[in-house]
């Protein structure tokens, strides 16, 4: 603050003694003091600490500071050819996903077509499903003995490669994207186009002069988000990806099949750093660039195009990728009564009894640590979202900036970190169900904590303060007005933890062990090996978990939420 | 519903400065010395950004200060959470909560007290019927209007019988109209608990219509304290002049004093002001004069009219006096001359109503 206009600047000592006192004023309250350091904590032992192993490990792993391990990356053709891949995979699964995302946004923001619902219902699958739904139906439909490739046109194509994970990965993420703009779409006033309209535009003059260049900066924060989703997918990539190996892929392959830890920790420092560097693009560049300012309140009813030169390609196109995405979830419930998938297609309870008597345990194991991971998730992120709204400490912004960070942390990295850090004393977590669960829980919370973030924004801090005014203490304040006033976000988080504990892959194969099992390393296994009959019967088993679950969920916290509204 | 026991509000050396990144260093509010007597309604009036908010923000236990005191009956609170400082405090924008209705809204504060619920029922009841609404206990915040609303917010903070009530703007989100019928009820219902009051607004009628006190706030800073009366008739400076109501300044020279009276010439006219001033013989000074207290058509300066507009309750001119604009209301103008563009016009004024600036007024 060098051009500080304050008459007179504060000494150094003076400002340590301002935040002593700022610190001592927030903390007048236990309760928040021990929430602020439960958060720091975990967020540090969690987030911070397990990252900075690997890059010291990636520096330091031969037992003094070298580049070795750098220089061994970007010497060897392999490693510089993998890093290539990720990012020409990236920037490809991003233009088209980024592309397909919009025409579906536009669609159904500007145009009078029908079947609109199934778009969105469309864009909820993915999220809600494991990761590998998509991938395992390409191959089904795709693959050697695929329906369509095979018993139809009799060819045996290569599906594993590029374009079969660009396909797969394309129709997994285009959703985030298609969320994302219909809500900036949404945003845009139609009186600003209209004005455009009224001054002598046409309808496509108007899309390219005005929607479209006030859309710029929400399409390049989607194209972000698919690019950093493609870089961190980790199930989709080695399901389908054959011999086009991934920086994701390739360190679990180099750290745990190859037991290279030293060189997978450089990769992961590689793919940590490009994360990163397309999280600040996303964040701080186009982030704040923004001419739409999301308010949640509806705008003016926007008259549809109705113009048939538009509406019927762009139908047409939504339409064939919706029957696609929708023939791809039923084939996977359909392929575990399938006896042998291309050879012989009879119905079978095969698998669906090997899964639930060999299988048991993997659906156990995941459902108890799903249920426990869960609630901690939605509450934690709850927490830290109120204390980053609401509450100002030391510390405050490192905590904001490094849950948001994990986000798009690749799960990979982050597993390898944890391998790293907990295997050795002073901690020893490894093999235990409690670093499985704090798993689950850091790659669910962070997305918690940025939707209460948004909730909270919404909220007039006066309405807590005015409780605080009435006798309640920070604790009181928080139980009985903000909770109450998010509940949807707890809701949401609640299930969202949920969906992410059951279908996570790429942090936890990392942690799995003879003691804990995961549901969806069963079915990564079952895969490789080719059985995809059980891969298909575990997938449905996962579905209707993830389904039932829920249901109940909603059921519960339907009734607790008529309580919360009766009283307080 | 019986009367609090009213508290007294005693700020010493309050001091609030921000540390932002875009301005550095922001002195919202500096070294304030206030004492709010026990029952007494007293208003923080300034233009935005004058600091009354953060002041008041201070005394709830929102906002840290960087350093001073806040005692409340003398004990300092600057270490209590405002749950502890029994008071009050009614919102700009009412603040109800929007999950509960309007009873649970008011009872909040009550239960968490662990009064007994036949002893809440009454009180909310009765404090309903205060503001004439005892038919909207079931009702949610969404469905009342503003003024209602705000109602609410009111009985909620007086059924905790506070020791001292805050109000953060509270009617600024209201029409002009509602505004005044609210403020005429608020003033009355803090006359009847009679219950130690700070309240902040930047709207003046509302600090001159409703309070005992006024404390005038620039830049974090007191201006002025005093009655209405006081802040209108004698403010200490140009800006409160000119904040308060509408001000003419005009320089004059002291030509003679006594001690309870100064004769000053303005434009070679000589009018006595009858107050006692701290300047002497042949000292240049500044005159507050107000636009209403101006008769038009006779007195001993002649100056030019410039322009003129019909207002309804008056006939408003900007004459050029000193080189300045000299803005003049003549109040029932159907029963006046009106006097048009360029016309040369008479100006006179009552000693009385003239201001003589002090000394260390300057700003």
């Amino acid at each position: 603050m060098a051009s500080s206009p304050a008459p007179s600047a504060m000494k150094k000592s003076e400002r340590w003694n301002n935040s002593f006192r700022q610190l001592k004023f927030t903390i007048r309250d236990p309760v928040l003091l021990i929430s602020i350091l439960s958060t720091l904590i975990v967020v540090v032992m969690f987030i911070i600490i397990p990252l900075f192993t690997i890059l010291k490990e990636s520096f330091l792993g031969t037992g003094v500071f070298s580049l070795k391990s750098y220089a061994s990356i970007f010497k060897s053709r392999f490693n510089l050819q993998i890093i290539w891949n990720t990012i020409k995979l990236g920037v490809t699964v991003s233009a088209i996903g980024t592309a397909v995302a919009f025409l579906f946004a536009y669609a159904s923001v500007y145009l009078k077509i029908p079947n609109k619902r199934l778009f969105n219902i469309l864009s909820i699958l993915p999220m809600i499903s494991p990761p590998f739904v998509i991938s395992l139906a390409a191959i089904l439909l795709f693959g050697r003995n695929g329906l369509i490739s095979y018993s139809v046109f009799g060819q045996r194509p290569d599906i594993y490669g590029f374009w079969g994970l660009a396909l797969t990965q394309v129709l997994s993420f285009f959703p985030i994207g298609y969320l994302m703009l219909t809500n900036l779409l949404q945003n845009i006033d139609p009186s600003i186009e209209e004005a455009a309209q009224a001054l002598g535009s046409s309808q496509s003059k108007v899309f390219k002069t005005v929607t479209l260049p006030l859309m710029l900066p929400g399409l390049a924060n989607a194209a972000l988000l698919i690019f950093i989703q493609s870089l961190a997918d980790f199930g989709n990539a080695i399901v389908i990806g054959g011999n086009f190996t991934t920086l994701a892929v390739q360190i679990y392959q180099q750290g745990i099949g190859s037991y290279d830890m030293v060189g997978a920790t450089a990769l992961a420092v590689v793919l940590l750093m490009i994360s990163i560097l397309a999280f600040y693009l996303q964040n701080s560049v186009i982030g704040k660039k923004s001419y739409i300012t999301v308010t949640g309140k509806a705008a003016k009813q926007r008259v549809l195009n109705a113009n048939k030169k538009a509406t019927i390609p762009v139908y047409t196109i939504c339409m064939m990728i919706s029957l696609l995405v929708i023939t791809m979830y039923f084939l996977v419930p359909y392929g575990a009564f399938v006896r042998l998938w291309g050879v012989d297609y009879s119905f079978t309870l095969r698998w669906i009894k090997y899964v639930l008597t060999i299988g048991r345990r993997y659906i156990l194991d995941t459902l108890t640590l799903s249920i426990i991971a869960t609630p901690i998730a939605a509450l934690l992120g709850i927490v830290s979202a109120f204390l980053i709204v609401r509450k100002n400490f030391p510390g405050k912004r490192f905590l904001e900036t490094s849950i948001l960070m994990a986000i798009a942390l690749p799960g990979t990295v982050l597993g390898l970190g944890y391998v790293y850090t907990y295997n050795t004393p002073p901690i020893i977590l490894t093999g235990t169900g409690l670093i499985l669960v704090i798993a689950l829980v850091i790659r669910s919370m962070p997305v918690g904590t940025r939707s209460g973030i948004a909730a909270l924004k919404q909220i007039d801090p006066s309405i807590e303060e005015a409780a605080s005014i009435c006798g309640a203490g920070s604790q009181k304040v928080f139980t009985s007005v903000t909770i109450p006033l998010i509940r949807p976000v707890i809701f949401s988080s609640l299930v969202y933890s949920f969906i992410r504990g059951m279908t996570l892959v790429s942090t936890i194969i990392f942690l799995v062990s003879a003691r804990w099992q995961m549901l969806t390393v069963a079915i990564m296994n079952q895969v490789d090996q080719g059985l995809y009959g059980a891969a298909n019967a575990y997938c449905l088993v996962l579905i209707i978990l993830v389904g039932g679950v829920m249901a109940i969920m909603s059921f519960f916290l339907n009734k607790m939420g008529v309580n919360v509204n009766g009283g307080y | 519903m019986d009367t609090s026991t009213a508290k007294e509000v005693k700020l010493v050396g309050l001091t609030k400065t921000f540390i932002t990144s875009s301005r550095g260093e922001v002195h919202a509010v500096q070294n304030v010395d206030l004492t709010i007597n026990p029952g007494e309604f007293v208003t923080l009036l300034g233009p935005s950004g004058c600091g009354k908010t953060t002041l008041l923000r201070m005394i709830a236990g929102f906002e840290m200060p960087t350093s001073g005191k806040i005692l409340i009956d003398g004990n300092d609170v600057i270490s209590k959470t405002p749950d502890k400082r029994d008071l009050g405090m009614v919102f700009q924008n009412y603040a109800l909560f929007p999950h509960l209705n309007v009873f649970n809204n008011i009872a909040y504060g009550l239960k968490i007290k662990k009064i007994n619920p036949k002893e809440i029922r009454e009180r909310v009841l009765d404090g309903l019927k205060i503001v004439k609404m005892d038919d909207f206990a079931e009702r949610v915040p969404a469905q009342m209007s503003g003024g209602q609303q705000q109602r609410v917010a009111l009985v909620r903070a007086l059924v905790m019988k506070p020791g001292v009530l805050l109000f953060d703007e509270p009617l600024s989100n209201l029409d002009a109209k509602l505004r005044i019928h609210m403020r005429e009820e608020i003033r009355r219902i803090q006359k009847e608990f009679g219950i130690t009051t700070v309240y902040v607004t930047h709207d003046q009628s509302e600090a001159m219509a409703m309070s005992d006190k006024v404390v005038i706030l620039k830049d974090g800073i007191i201006q002025q304290v005093g009655t209405p009366q006081e802040v209108y008739q004698t403010p200490r400076n140009a800006f409160i002049a000119n904040f308060i109501g509408k001000a003419n300044i005009l320089d004059g020279e002291i030509l003679s004093k006594t001690k309870s009276a100064a004769v000053v010439s303005i434009e070679g006219a000589s009018y006595t002001v009858p107050r006692p001033t701290t300047w002497k013989a042949g000292d240049k000074v500044q005159v507050v004069v107000r636009p209403e207290a101006v008769t038009l058509g006779k007195g001993d300066i002649e100056a030019r009219l410039i322009k003129t507009v019909y207002m309804g309750v008056s006939q408003d001119y900007w004459i050029s006096v000193q080189g300045k604009e000299f803005e003049v209301s003549d109040y029932n103008p159907a029963a006046k001359e009106i006097y048009t563009d360029n016309q040369m016009v008479k100006i006179d004024f009552i000693g009385k109503s003239l201001h003589i600036l002090e000394p260390d007024a300057a700003v």
